[in-house]
């Protein structure tokens, strides 16, 4: 049985205790007064098609597919207004980041959307060498819907790129490793360690 | 010996050939007219920023910044953390915070970080240079050292979000931060007090996934610095200096504008208002050059 269906049998008609026992932070949504202050706070709010403030109804509500499969989390910028505002002080931010990455954890994530891409392309960027080579993040990035229309993408960002490499803020030769920690491995070792212990407690509460 | 003493964690961007090596560099050179000595954080690791919340979930992101702060502890005992990146600091700072209100995640991330051979006490204070700025050395003492007033420059100060939010500086609020604003009349600018976009999201990593969305907002916050008569935007955040700067050619083609404002950093400002020349300032790293400072820098 996957994840995701071990987790529908569990809380079956609970998403909300579903939410507060797997996600980030999630303990909090039940504390949202649904003033929307969050909602109208957010620099891309005219983006998402479930506000924060909406998420934390349809959470309640049980719109368990709705929530999960939607892209809307996928727009936080982190930039912390919403949780600086919030009169109840619900870390609104870090419970948009466990939405996105428990549905991503549960194969539910939105495979078409831009950032939830470039979110994985980063982490995979950065744990190669443990640390973010620029130049080859930022060719992924071009490259991302294939060759062709990569070169594309590429001739466009040429001024942008050689400007940068101008300015000493691009090095050519990231692209043959670049910079990295030394003990790779033990970054590597502890990293998994951290996933095996998340991994093991989710998979415990789906039973 | 020097003056002030921290253990320094710089951030990927801040690398030699990486988007903000200019920060880096006028970093150094502040520092050393300061009297402030930065001993790196050996072997530091990238502390995933914002964005790699997608794949990188709590345990793992929090593992990151706790290993940063172990080798902190080991290689610079006693001194505090001081980050330069907007990003670098939030991280490190929460992940330190998160452990010390959650036991249970601090045994964890204890047990995750032995298989590095490392151990986190967590007893060491994570902060951002503006902080040291502003509280150990203060804009009086800030002002007396400048030999070069940026005299006649107008700069409207741009503190972004992170740098803001959540922790922010101690004082000031989160809606209308004015340590900037502060920071410029020090070193003899004239400071745009006005300037409303100051907290504005650039849109962080999303200027990269979302190239139209984010541009729209960094429309707003280059347009208002036109309408505030700026010569100059000034941040302490690599990614809203880059965002800020590298992206204005498309948004003139975007928007029909003629945008051309110079992005730089309160680590430039002070390094040419101490007398610093162009390049310890690196003023060379701009890809819209800020002549003003150039032509005070010589």
């Amino acid at each position: 049985m996957s994840l995701n269906t071990a987790m529908v049998e569990k809380y079956r008609n609970n998403f909300l205790q579903e939410v507060a026992g797997n996600v980030e932070e999630g303990d909090w949504v039940k504390m949202c007064m649904q003033c929307g202050v969050c909602a109208g706070s957010c620099p891309l709010g005219n983006a998402w098609e479930h506000t924060p403030q909406k998420l934390f109804m349809m959470i309640r509500a049980n719109k368990r597919d709705e929530v999960l499969t939607s892209d809307s989390m996928w727009m936080c910028t982190s930039c912390y207004n919403c949780i600086v505002r919030c009169p109840r002080e619900l870390p609104i931010t870090h419970i948009m980041h466990g939405l996105a990455t428990y549905a991503k954890k549960l194969g539910l994530a939105p495979q078409s959307n831009p950032t939830q891409w470039f979110s994985e392309t980063f982490w995979n960027n950065m744990m190669k060498k443990g640390r973010v080579n620029e130049l080859k993040l930022g060719l992924s990035l071009y490259f991302k819907d294939g060759f062709v229309s990569g070169i594309k993408e590429s001739i466009a960002h040429q001024k942008l790129g050689m400007n940068m490499m101008k300015a000493k803020r691009m090095a050519p030769m990231e692209i043959m490793g670049g910079h990295g920690v030394k003990d790779l491995s033990g970054l590597q070792k502890m990293i998994k360690k951290a996933q095996d212990i998340e991994a093991e407690r989710l998979e415990a509460n789906s039973k | 010996m020097a003056k002030h003493e921290y253990s320094y964690y710089p951030g990927c961007s801040s690398q030699s050939g990486a988007s903000s090596s200019n920060l880096m560099r006028s970093v150094n050179s502040m520092c050393e007219e300061l009297d402030v000595k930065l001993n790196e954080i050996p072997d530091w690791n990238c502390c995933s920023a914002s964005i790699g919340y997608g794949s990188g979930s709590v345990l793992p992101r929090v593992s990151l910044s706790a290993r940063n702060i172990a080798l902190s502890e080991e290689a610079n005992p006693g001194q505090d953390i001081v980050a330069t990146c907007a990003a670098c600091w939030l991280s490190t700072k929460e992940a330190s915070e998160r452990l010390h209100e959650d036991e249970g995640m601090f045994k964890d991330v204890n047990t995750a970080l032995a298989e590095a051979n490392l151990k986190l006490n967590n007893n060491t204070p994570v902060r951002h240079m503006a902080e040291v700025l502003i509280e150990d050395i203060g804009f009086d003492a800030l002002a007396e050292g400048v030999k070069k007033p940026l005299e006649g420059v107008k700069i409207a100060g741009y503190v972004g979000c992170q740098t803001n939010r959540p922790f922010g500086i101690a004082g000031e609020s989160f809606e209308n931060p004015k340590y900037l604003d502060k920071l410029v009349s020090s070193l003899g600018g004239d400071a745009i007090e006005s300037y409303e976009k100051k907290v504005q999201c650039c849109g962080g990593a999303l200027a990269f996934s979302e190239p139209e969305k984010s541009q729209e907002m960094i429309h707003g916050i280059i347009e208002a610095a036109y309408d505030n008569g700026a010569d100059m935007i000034v941040t302490p955040c690599p990614l809203c200096q880059a965002n800020v700067e590298i992206y204005q050619d498309e948004i003139n083609a975007r928007y029909n504008s003629k945008f051309e404002m110079p992005v730089v950093y309160y680590s430039q400002l002070i390094s040419v208002a101490y007398g610093r020349n162009s390049k310890d300032a690196a003023l060379d790293g701009q890809l819209i050059k800020a002549k003003k400072l150039e032509e005070i820098a010589g």
